[in-house]
């Protein structure tokens, strides 16, 4: 853009002729500097919140890391000790840790599909009257309070849940995953997982459904040009062009998926014990053990709970990290 | 050309062919296929195995597959396959939109039987969760939650503003910098907020309080409002900014008295979006503002209560009448939300010319 002036038809000699451009110089005066300088310290604020979240929940869980090392995050026991110290207090995450994972990869892999074919089916095949009205709903939903959708979870979405996890366990039970061992399908991982997918179709689907819709009309128009289907459009140009731009939606919304409390809290049952079934009615993850744990916690035992906060805090932050920085760098091209 | 102009000059011009528009034949022909197959599942139901609403909707799957395999016998591949995904993105939009649409109606369903006319203004200081649904509220739930919500926009939308202004006007070298911590802090999950504010201003002033949830809400809302307030402060055009400095006006003249008050209304929508992203949180009030069964005016001091640890908190009693007035908690929440979107979307038109 800048310098247009200068190609936009001038010729050589005019150029030659023109005067040289003049330096700008920028001189900002005392108030302009205070203006800058408060400006930039209420820029940093987020920054100092971000940074203080790490240091305190770090240095209240201190304790933890130093008692248990490694064994806080690879450990599968969470019992208090009795009172006078002779079987001591075991606190570690590992089952819910897994939990956390596992639910929100059954979240990603259910949400991501569905949020690829929403933002798809917006861009490019919704009729364009109800298009206004599908776009203010996914609005809408992004702002359902997850309370909600854990509500709606236990009392709505159940029921099939149960009937599909019965189902998967009837046809695929052979596979190690889908196995069971009590026959008993409610309030699983793959339910909650579900629950979540739906919870984060809104984030994964508005982001994708604004890199496609970044996606170069010339390029699309000539796709078709040359005889190619819609798919074939979406296939060759739209999808390739809008990849890291999804790929960082999900991610956003994995994020979302792993803090997630309350929503996890209602749909599973907190047992603390590695489970790689995901249609067993058993489960947990980080943040539902900290809301669980938290009102009747011994002093000590809150401090495990502000390191598994740590934990979590970490865990976010990376995924969250790379989300964004997957976002900016695509953010650019537009 | 010329010739047929000469000639008859009054002839109307042809109708613009619009290829591109579906024939409404068509579209009725579509409409039909999809009513049949929704007719002919409700049959299938009734006769195999299927059952319930997601037995249906695999039954009307496979009949649309059918017909699809059926129309397209005769095109070519590339159309087959056009068809085939066509549906198959229709039906995972679909699945997609369908759970949310589930939630309005449910809420909507099971939450009114608990509305009665004291229900916004009574609070539960002599209602046990199991009473008549007649008596008892959510009033004090209400106000609690006003309280915080109005705390915590009061701290970041401030901070907000100065975190886009910084991005749009002052444009310095920790630009990235400022906008990758607030991407990263969005993410930074609410329970996690809540310990952080229990494990500084709680253990500070020793008691759960409406200002600590208000401080969690804070964390949670300053990335919502800081992106919005950068996106809006973006639209103002660089003009502005020089019809400002050619008039002599230093640049915090610039950016107080012409570019934030161009995006007035643009800064309302920022902390409406901010307020419609916490007003529904629940797990860091959890630890920080626990909840209340009566009125309470003070944010320090006391435990406050707010809607959504009222709706969790009537969950876990789970008995028949407190789930009833936990969907109508989370009716009333929903509808708070509802407005709040709408409000958003009313202000934030307005800048745009």
């Amino acid at each position: 853009m800048a310098g247009d002036w200068r190609s936009s038809g001038a010729s050589d000699a005019a150029l030659a002729a023109a005067p040289p451009q003049r330096t700008v110089v920028v001189r900002y005066d005392s108030a302009d500097r205070i203006f800058r300088g408060i400006v930039t310290g209420g820029a940093l604020v987020s920054l100092v919140v971000l940074g203080l979240i790490g240091a305190f929940l770090f240095a209240r869980g201190a304790e933890i890391f130093s008692d248990f090392g490694l064994k806080f995050v690879t450990g599968t026991q969470w019992s208090r000790g009795s009172d006078d110290g002779i079987i001591p207090d075991e606190f570690s995450i590992g089952p819910m840790l897994a939990g956390t994972v596992i639910v929100s990869l059954i979240a990603l892999a259910v949400s991501l599909p569905l949020a690829v074919a929403g933002a798809l089916y917006l861009e490019y095949y919704c009729p364009v009257r109800i298009r206004k009205t599908m776009v203010a709903l996914l609005d809408l939903a992004a702002a359902i309070p997850s309370l909600i959708f854990g509500l709606w979870g236990v009392a709505i979405f159940s029921t099939f849940g149960e009937r599909w996890a019965t189902l998967l366990s009837e046809r695929l039970g052979w596979i190690p995953i889908f196995g069971s061992e009590f026959g008993n399908f409610g309030r699983s991982p793959f339910v909650a997982g579900c629950v979540l997918a739906s919870m984060i179709v809104p984030i994964t689907t508005s982001v994708a459904r604004e890199v496609y819709s970044r996606t170069p009309r010339d390029l699309v128009d000539s796709c078709f040009a040359l005889g190619g289907s819609r798919w074939g459009a979406i296939r060759e140009v739209v999808l390739p062009y809008g990849r890291s731009g999804v790929v960082g939606g999900a991610m956003l919304g994995l994020g979302r998926a792993l803090g997630e409390t309350v929503a996890v809290y209602l749909l599973l049952n907190l047992v603390f014990r590695f489970n790689y079934r995901i249609l067993e009615s058993e489960g947990g993850n980080v943040a539902s053990l900290i809301a669980t744990k938290f009102g009747e916690a011994t002093p000590y035992e809150l401090k495990a709970l502000v390191a598994a906060g740590f934990v979590l805090f970490l865990l976010t932050l990376l995924v969250n990290m790379a989300a964004s920085a997957i976002v900016q760098r695509n953010a650019p091209r537009a | 050309m010329s010739f047929v102009a000469a000639t008859d000059v009054v002839a109307a011009p042809p109708a613009p062919e619009r290829p591109w528009v579906v024939p409404r034949r068509t579209q009725a022909l579509g409409v039909a296929t999809l009513a049949l197959s929704g007719v002919a599942a409700i049959g299938i139901v009734l006769v195999t195995g299927l059952a319930g609403v997601d037995g249906w909707a695999v039954a009307a799957l496979g009949i649309l597959l059918a017909v699809t395999m059926v129309r397209t016998a005769r095109a070519g591949t590339k159309e087959r396959i056009d068809a085939f995904v066509r549906l198959a993105i229709t039906a995972g939009a679909v699945l997609a939109f369908v759970p949310w649409i589930s939630i309005f109606g449910s809420v909507l369903i099971k939450g009114v039987p608990g509305l009665h006319p004291g229900y916004l203004f009574q609070d539960m200081r002599t209602t046990v969760p199991d009473d008549e649904l007649n008596v008892g509220g959510a009033g004090h739930a209400i106000v609690g939650s006003l309280m915080m919500v109005l705390i915590a926009a009061v701290i970041t939308l401030p901070l907000g503003i100065l975190s886009g202004v910084y991005v749009t006007e002052i444009r310095g070298r920790l630009t990235f910098l400022v906008r990758f911590i607030i991407q990263s802090m969005a993410g930074v999950p609410s329970i996690v907020a809540g310990l952080f504010v229990y494990t500084t201003f709680v253990f500070a002033t020793e008691s759960f309080s409406g200002m600590a949830g208000a401080l969690a809400l804070a964390v949670l809302m300053l990335p919502t409002v800081a992106r919005t307030a950068e996106e809006v402060l973006k639209l103002v055009p660089d003009d502005l900014r020089s019809a400002g400095y050619a008039l002599g006006a230093r640049q915090w003249r610039t950016a107080l008295m012409i570019v934030v008050p161009t995006v007035r209304s643009g800064l309302t929508t920022a902390a409406i979006l901010g307020v419609a992203r916490v007003i529904g949180e629940t797990a860091p009030l959890l630890l920080t503002s626990l909840s209340s069964n009566n009125y309470e005016w003070t944010p320090l001091g006391v435990p406050l209560a707010s809607m959504p640890t009222y709706v969790f908190g009537l969950l876990q009693i789970g008995s028949e009448y407190a789930t009833t007035r936990a969907w109508t908690g989370s009716l009333v929440l929903l509808f708070v939300v509802l407005v709040l979107f709408v409000a958003a979307r009313k202000t934030g038109g307005k800048d745009r010319r």
